[in-house]
This record gives C-alpha cells, sequence and structure tokens, in this order.
C-alpha cells in the first residue's frame, strides 16, 4: 500500500500539479529509456536503417514524382541494363526501378504498420479482458487463441486473403486476423501478474470499476511489452506482404516490394538472368525486416532487462 | 501443480506417474481432435465466402448452356443447402473422401497422396539439416557468447530470418541454376527429377534437384533453432551443477555435451517439433519457386483456380500438421523432462 500513501502526499501537496508532475515523471521515463536504448548497438542500427528508408518514402512524390507507375508512359525501354539514368534498370514495362522501389516503400511499411497495429490491438484487447474477466469469459477466449495460435499463420492469411477482394485493406486485415495469438497471450500472462498488485486492490475498494481497472491501471502495465510487440510483429507483417503479394494475392494496381518481385518473377527476369531487377526489392524488404526485428529486441531488452540472456 | 504434489504421497514418484501421464495423455489428444473438428468446420465455411460462383470459375469464362451449368452443381453438390453440403463434407471427410478437385477431375485425396511424398522428402530434408545446424552452432555461440564468432553467428541468423524465402529462392536460381557471367548453372533450375533416369542415376537426380530447395529452407529456418538453442543454454550456464562437474575436473568440452546442452535441449524440444509443422505449410513458397511436385506447389496451382475442395483440403492437411506435430511435442516432453505436465 506504500504506492498509495505516497499518491496521496503528492496530490495533497499540491492538487493543481498533479497532471504536470505525471507529465514530467512520462518525460523522465522516455529520456531513461532512450539513454538505455542508445547502449544497444544493434537497436540504433536498425533506427539508422528505419530512417534511411522512411525518408524516401515519405517524400517519395517530391523524390520520384506521383508517376513513377504509370505503365503507358514509361521513360524507358522494357528491361533495361543499370546505367546512369536508371541506377537499378528498368522493370518489364520500361518504368524507372529505383523510383518504383522507393514507390514501393510506400505501401510495403504502410501495410506493415497497419496490420502490426490490428494484430496488436486485438492481441492487446484478447489479451487484457481474457486476463481481467477470469471465469468462462477467459476460457473461451483462451481457448480460441490457441486455436488460432496452432493455425499454421501464412495458410490462414492466405485462405483469408484469397475469399476476400483484392485490396491493400484485405491484405491488412488478412495479417492481422492470423498474427495476434502471440501478443494475447504475452499481454495476458503480464495482465495476471499485474492484477494480484496491491494498487488494484486499492483502486476496486474505492469503487472502481472494470473499465477503469483495465484503462488506467492495466494498460498502462502491459503497454511497454505491447510497444516491443509491435516493433517485432511489424516486421513479420512486412514479410508476410510481400509474400502474399508475390503469390498474387495483393491489389494489383499498387506498386510493393513484394508485387516488384512477382512482376520480375513473370517478366523472367529468373531464367534470362536479370538479377538487377530481383536484387533491389528483395534487400528493401529484408533490410526493412531486419531493421524492426533489432529495434524490437533493443526495445525488449530495455524494458525486461532479465531477457537479456538473448541478445 | 502445487496442489497436485502436496497431495500425491511423498517417496512414491513411481506411482504418481502412472495415473498422472495416461490422463494428461488423454487430455492432450482430447485437445487435439476438437482442434482438429474446428480446422474441418473452418475449412468447409471459410472457402464457401469466395464471392462468385464455383461453378463460373470451373468453366473458366466459357460460354455454357445452363443445363450443363446445373450439370456441373449436381455433380459437385453444389445445388444442395448449405447445411446439407457441410454434413455430407464431414461425413465423407471422416472416411477420407475430401471431394473432387476442379482443376484435375481428380480424388483430392489422391492427388494429396501423390504430392505428398515429394514435400516429405524436401522438408525432412531440410529439417534435420536445419535443426543439427542450428543446435550445434546455437551451442558454440552460448559457449563463447559475447565472442566474435557468437556475434556473426546471431547476426548472420537474424539476418537470414529476415529474408523472404521466396527471394533467397529465386537469387540462387539466378546464380545458381541460370549462371551469371562466367559462372556455368550448376543446379536444375527446377521439378525434382530430369526423367529417364532409373535405379542409382535417378536418385542421384533426385539429391541433384534437392539441393537448392534444401538450402532456401535450411537458410530461412535455422535462425530459430540457434536462437533458441542459445539462450535455453545460456539460461544453464550458471547452474550450480556445471560448477560442480568442472570442479570434478571434467574437460570444458565434456561438461558443455554430457551436462550443459542436454538440460538446454529440454526446450528446444518443442520448439522443434512446432517448427516441422510449420515447414510443411512454410514449404507453400520454397515449392512453387522451385516447381517442386509437393503440397505446397499444389496449393499454389489451386489458388490461382480457384479449386474449391482442392485448397480445402489441403488447408485441412497443413493445419492438420501442425497440430499433430504440437500434440507430439506435448505427448513426448513429459516423457523427456520429468518436471513437467505432472
Amino acid at each position: 500500500m506504500t504506492t498509495g500513501t505516497g499518491m496521496t502526499k503528492e496530490q495533497g501537496s499540491s492538487p493543481v500539479r498533479s497532471r504536470s508532475l505525471a507529465r514530467r515523471r512520462r518525460r523522465d521515463s522516455a529520456a531513461r529509456f532512450w539513454r538505455q536504448y542508445r547502449t544497444h548497438r544493434a537497436g540504433l542500427f536498425g533506427l539508422g536503417a528505419l530512417l534511411l528508408f522512411a525518408l524516401p518514402a515519405l517524400t517519395a512524390p517530391l523524390l520520384v514524382g506521383s508517376d513513377v507507375d504509370d505503365v503507358t508512359d514509361a521513360p524507358g525501354g522494357p528491361l533495361e541494363d543499370p546505367s546512369t539514368a536508371f541506377p537499378f534498370g528498368t522493370d518489364r514495362f520500361g518504368r524507372n526501378l529505383l523510383g518504383l522501389v522507393i514507390w514501393g516503400a510506400r505501401v510495403s511499411l504502410l501495410v506493415g504498420l497497419l496490420a502490426a497495429v490490428l494484430s496488436v490491438a486485438i492481441g492487446t484487447l484478447i489479451g487484457v479482458t481474457a486476463g481481467h474477466f477470469k471465469g468462462w469469459y477467459a476460457t473461451v477466449t483462451m481457448r480460441i487463441t490457441d486455436w488460432f495460435l496452432v493455425m499454421p499463420t501464412l495458410v490462414l492469411a492466405i485462405a483469408l486473403a484469397t475469399v476476400m477482394p483484392r485490396s491493400l485493406l484485405t491484405i491488412v486485415v488478412a495479417i492481422g486476423v492470423t498474427t495476434w495469438p502471440t501478443t494475447a497471450r504475452l499481454v495476458r500472462a503480464q495482465t495476471l501478474a499485474v492484477e494480484t498488485r496491491p494498487y488494484i486492490e486499492r483502486a476496486r475498494a474505492l469503487g472502481g470499476g472494470h473499465w477503469h481497472i483495465m484503462s488506467r491501471h492495466v494498460l498502462p502495465n502491459v503497454m511497454p511489452l505491447v510497444l516491443a510487440q509491435t516493433t517485432l510483429i511489424i516486421s513479420s507483417a512486412i514479410l508476410a506482404e510481400a509474400t502474399l503479394a508475390f503469390l498474387g494475392l495483393g491489389d494489383p494496381t499498387v506498386v510493393s516490394w513484394g508485387a516488384l518481385l512477382q512482376d520480375a518473377r513473370e517478366a523472367g527476369a529468373v531464367s534470362s538472368g536479370h538479377w538487377w531487377y530481383l536484387v533491389p526489392p528483395g534487400v528493401a524488404i529484408a533490410v526493412v525486416a531486419l531493421a524492426f526485428t533489432l529495434c524490437g529486441r533493443a526495445v525488449e531488452q530495455v524494458l525486461n532487462p532479465r531477457l537479456g540472456v538473448s541478445r | 501443480m502445487t496442489a497436485d504434489a502436496a497431495s500425491a504421497p511423498l517417496g512414491k514418484p513411481g506411482a504418481r506417474t502412472a495415473t498422472a501421464y495416461p490422463r494428461y495423455l488423454a487430455g492432450k489428444l482430447a485437445g487435439a481432435a476438437v482442434s482438429l473438428l474446428a480446422v474441418l468446420v473452418t475449412s468447409f465455411f471459410l472457402f464457401r465466402l469466395i464471392p462468385g460462383d464455383p461453378v463460373r470459375f470451373m468453366t473458366g469464362g466459357r460460354q455454357v448452356s445452363s443445363e450443363q451449368l446445373a450439370n456441373y452443381r449436381e455433380q459437385f453438390g453444389l445445388d444442395l443447402p448449405l447445411w446439407q453440403q457441410f454434413t455430407d463434407y464431414c461425413g465423407k471427410a471422416l472416411t477420407g473422401d475430401l471431394g473432387t478437385s476442379y482443376q484435375f477431375n481428380a480424388p483430392v485425396i489422391d492427388k494429396i497422396t501423390e504430392a505428398l511424398p515429394h514435400t516429405l522428402l524436401l522438408t525432412g530434408t531440410a529439417f534435420v539439416i536445419y535443426t543439427v545446424l542450428g543446435i550445434v552452432l546455437g551451442t558454440r555461440s552460448a559457449w563463447r557468447h559475447g565472442r566474435l564468432g557468437d556475434r556473426l553467428n546471431t547476426g548472420l541468423a537474424l539476418v537470414l530470418y529476415s529474408v523472404p524465402s521466396f527471394w533467397l529462392g529465386l537469387l540462387l536460381i539466378v546464380t545458381l541454376s541460370v549462371g551469371i557471367g562466367p559462372l556455368p548453372g550448376l543446379f536444375p533450375t527446377g521439378g525434382m527429377e530430369s526423367g529417364g533416369e532409373e535405379g542409382f542415376a535417378y536418385v542421384l537426380d533426385v539429391a541433384h534437384h534437392l539441393v537448392l530447395p534444401v538450402v532456401t529452407l535450411v537458410a530461412v529456418e535455422y535462425g530459430q533453432t540457434l536462437l533458441v538453442t542459445r539462450s535455453a543454454l545460456m539460461d544453464e550456464m550458471g547452474s550450480d551443477y556445471l560448477t560442480t562437474a568442472r570442479a570434478k575436473g571434467l574437460r570444458d568440452d565434456l561438461v558443455r555435451r554430457r551436462h550443459a546442452v542436454p538440460n538446454a535441449l529440454l526446450p528446444t524440444v518443442t520448439l522443434i517439433f512446432i517448427n516441422l509443422g510449420r515447414t510443411v505449410a512454410g514449404v507453400i513458397l520454397v515449392e512453387t519457386v522451385f516447381s517442386w511436385p509437393g503440397l505446397g506447389g499444389l496449393f499454389y496451382q489451386a489458388l490461382s483456380v480457384p479449386d474449391l475442395p482442392l485448397v480445402q483440403g489441403l488447408f485441412f492437411v497443413f493445419a492438420a500438421a501442425v497440430i499433430v506435430m504440437n500434440t507430439l511435442a506435448d505427448l513426448i516432453y513429459p516423457l523427456l523432462d520429468p518436471r513437467v505436465g505432472r
């Protein structure tokens, strides 16, 4: 109950400033987080690589022009070798491959981020509620989670993408709906641990309802875990997007890294040895996926030093 | 678990084991059966969501009279109400009949049993190699953790883990099958056999075709085994029994092999089985890229039509593979580690 008395003392001395106090505490913990994150060299490398890809992706309309994916008015001949005008060569329609890779980053990153957010949101919602409400609700949701956990994720995502109309939203939903169970399990375990703390009992004794306890006490405590999990899931979501696009399940009108690889394969780049058509999109996927994995591992280690062994 | 341990009479672990394991076994098997049933239900209803008429897919946009359409419907049982289709489907599935493929006009189960050995050959070979590689490298990495070798090892594993398997496959084909510049094509670009060979020459030919797909699978899969083995071994490394073993004067190598590794491998066993199930499903891309005549390649073909009964059947097989492997892991684990599941 020490936390409880501490809180009242703080509020008692300066009730008006409690909000600014909370803000300062948050700023301090963010600064502490950054100081520790800085010591993880792999994490910094991942962050740097992400910036390297995110900046061109955000400024792509200025850098390469928004007509870069225009098939009818392509600047070069089909399948040209790399040259000064086209550093990566041209694709099968004569479009500038460098421009396409930069343009494709927008879709790949966006789908990766949205899918990961959807996946983690579902996982957190299920995890927190299953940890908070015990009894039949927890039993049923955890059964469902376990069932999703044993399903082969990729096969299920492919199946979903097949039955839904071809669009980016479909890809986001297919990835989000199939990857949440790990998050749900982790968050539930953390919720169960948090719920045994005395301050939850105090909140309940003071009349805090389910919603208040879950949103004000449990959620802030599982947030670090959720953050690390999001970073890790983005990396697998980007890989999943590339895979689905490569299998021809993506939106055929949208340029993404996976779609570029599918184009390359259909254009016969493999058998004709046009390796420069294949390398850039694949390297981009691998670097971004690796960067998110490295960031996620670094965040995990900062927030949960007990996991330090897996470094 | 604590309640169990407290109520059981001390000093008679044998008696406790005799009753506990069958009950544990029954629970796990029942769970697996429920999961399989759920997969069957999902595979039926999920693919009914495909917009449009499956018969239209079958005829591929050709001009067909309405009688022919009705004929097709009757042949595949699509004229019946949904619940009746479902009960038919379940009843037949229990006898091993998964319906008739639209595009091959052959029983789905025949197509699957035809392709299954090819997939097992590919995944089996890759599985043995990446598991051994992952455990050996993971052990070395943990034993010398923090050194240059460990950093290179884990770094490479993480990089390969981030590489899309189909892209790696395509690159291998470009460099080693088609050949770049002075490099001649060393390996076949795809398929499983050149045809015409017999006896020992046939075995060599298949092995030759097997190299690149196996390399691709091993490259993308070994990293996870490596990382799990490494962290499991590092958890063990501070243990007292290792100090004792060293104090007895055992060589470092023996301490590692006889004492640390067997204990560290326990948590890895679960992962190995789960991985095997996942590899069967993850093989879709590698088989597609290398035109390997297995379940994954078949799945890709079925998807592009879409050939509903075949997609359904393969979906069931992939999911069942994962469930069976998970259950096997659950069943074997308590036998290896007496602390679990009692």
